[in-house]
């Protein structure tokens, strides 16, 4: 098998995507990380659009995007399939990947608040994402796969550990179990697969890395803000 | 069993085209039901409750929304004809960047119509660099997808009858910008899938007077 390279960057939920499908499907790869103020120029050669990770490089050839690479990934190496089989449930399944890219953003400028109109209308944005994941997307399975995690899964994996350090840090509450109770249990339940338990960013050092740049963001916006 | 399958569409857009095209090209017969987006239909709300947008395809009762995944889902249940996407992964990987990045083409060009100005010239220039890029990738190949017409050609070809409404109210023109990009875009006319789904580029311009009026642009 030619070798397989990740270019990422530790604290980044979209590198987590294509470290928990690489290891889902038992490839071995090489582990490169990135300084994104510093930008390597592997990066720039391998991803000269968007010069972003991560970036998956398969026997020299770049792939970018994490929802292109999740889905490369599948194409390439079918053993444990993060696609179901049938054609309308694969649509579903890339339904709610796209979502993920499109809707899940709204956390992140929630993160980049401090009060106010700004971040009672992130927080309303957030809600109405997460209440189209409750109703729509899980629903009462246990997973977006249905019985065991598949590509939405992976891609929401946001929502699943990034979403709390978030809460903790702008001091706002958005998924509990009286009000989002499949999603809530869906949380847990995620983390818990041995695979995903294994490969996650220590919520500590999550923490203070991004409480660090949530400071340097807001300290750089100025006052008054 | 006989398949059911049903498009719920708006006539001007270059998302729902997509659709029709990849139908086209799979010789597929189905039953097209103009949607109006400001009163919109129950079935439109069952079928596509989170976006409640078109196109949605409906086939034997089952909703596929999102042009680019209703496209995928053609090309997977309808593989031994006209393939859209390739058989190597690679290149399969290469065709949905870049069809993900048209994407980016619909909104800027909105806003190419929708402002006037300062913001209207940044929608253009990101506009036209878009354009470019998609033109690089072309090449010197007859189409995005290499010898035959392919989910690339597919995703960006339905803008090409938006080009027109776009120079007017932008003042530029794409065919000086983009030569091989425009020649590209008449090679695929010439397939009847093609030609047939794409709507007329003054009709298309006559929309967005409508729309600029009645979101008072003007």
């Amino acid at each position: 098998m030619e070798e397989v390279k990740l270019i990422g960057t530790w604290p980044s939920p979209f590198s987590y995507r294509v470290i928990w499908a690489l290891k889902l499907k038992g490839i071995p790869y090489e582990y490169i990380e990135e300084d994104l103020s510093n930008k390597s120029p592997m990066l720039l050669q391998h991803n000269p659009l968007h010069k972003k990770i991560p970036v998956l490089v398969h026997g020299g050839k770049p792939i970018c995007e994490s929802a292109v690479i999740l889905q490369y990934i599948e194409d390439m190496w079918p053993q444990n399939p993060l696609l179901p089989n049938d054609p309308h449930e694969r649509a579903v399944a890339r339904f709610w990947v796209q979502f993920a890219e499109n809707k899940v953003p709204c956390i992140w400028r929630l993160f980049r608040t401090t009060g106010g109109e700004e971040q009672e209308k992130a927080k309303k944005e957030s809600m109405e994402m997460l209440r189209a994941l409750e109703e729509h997307g899980l629903r009462d399975k246990n997973f977006f796969g249905g019985d065991k995690i598949g590509i939405a899964d992976l891609a929401f994996g946001q929502v699943a550990h990034w979403l709390e350090m978030i809460e903790d840090l702008v001091g706002v509450k958005l998924i509990e179990a009286h009000t989002f109770p499949h999603l809530h249990a869906w949380t847990k339940n995620f983390k818990q697969v041995p695979t995903i338990k294994e490969n996650l960013p220590d919520y500590g050092e999550m923490l203070m890395y991004f409480k660090r740049a949530r400071d340097n963001f807001l300290a750089s916006r100025g006052p008054g803000m | 069993m006989a398949e059911e399958i049903i498009l719920l569409d708006l006539w001007a857009s270059m998302l729902g085209m997509r659709v029709r095209v990849a139908l086209a090209e799979k010789g597929l017969k189905y039953e097209y039901r103009e949607q109006d987006l400001r009163d919109k239909s129950p079935l439109l709300l069952e079928m596509n409750p989170v976006h409640k947008k078109i196109p949605v395809l409906i086939h034997n009762g089952k909703p596929i929304c999102e042009s680019l995944i209703i496209v995928q889902y053609i090309d997977e249940v309808w593989y031994n004809k006209s393939p859209l996407l390739p058989s190597d992964p690679y290149k399969r990987a290469q065709a949905r960047f870049w069809a993900d990045y048209t994407d980016k083409l619909y909104e800027l060009g909105r806003q190419l119509w929708l402002t006037k100005g300062e913001e209207q010239e940044t929608a253009k220039k990101g506009f036209m660099e878009c354009l470019k890029l998609l033109e690089g990738e072309l090449g010197d190949k007859p189409y995005f997808g290499g010898e035959n017409f392919g989910f690339l050609d597919v995703a960006l070809v339905t803008f090409s009858c938006w080009f027109f409404a776009y120079e007017s109210f932008g003042n530029f023109s794409v065919e000086a910008e983009c030569p091989k990009l425009v020649a590209w875009s008449k090679r695929c006319m010439e397939k009847d899938s093609v030609s047939s789904s794409l709507e007329d580029p003054l009709k298309i311009h006559g929309f967005v007077i409508m729309m600029r009026k009645e979101l008072g642009v003007e």
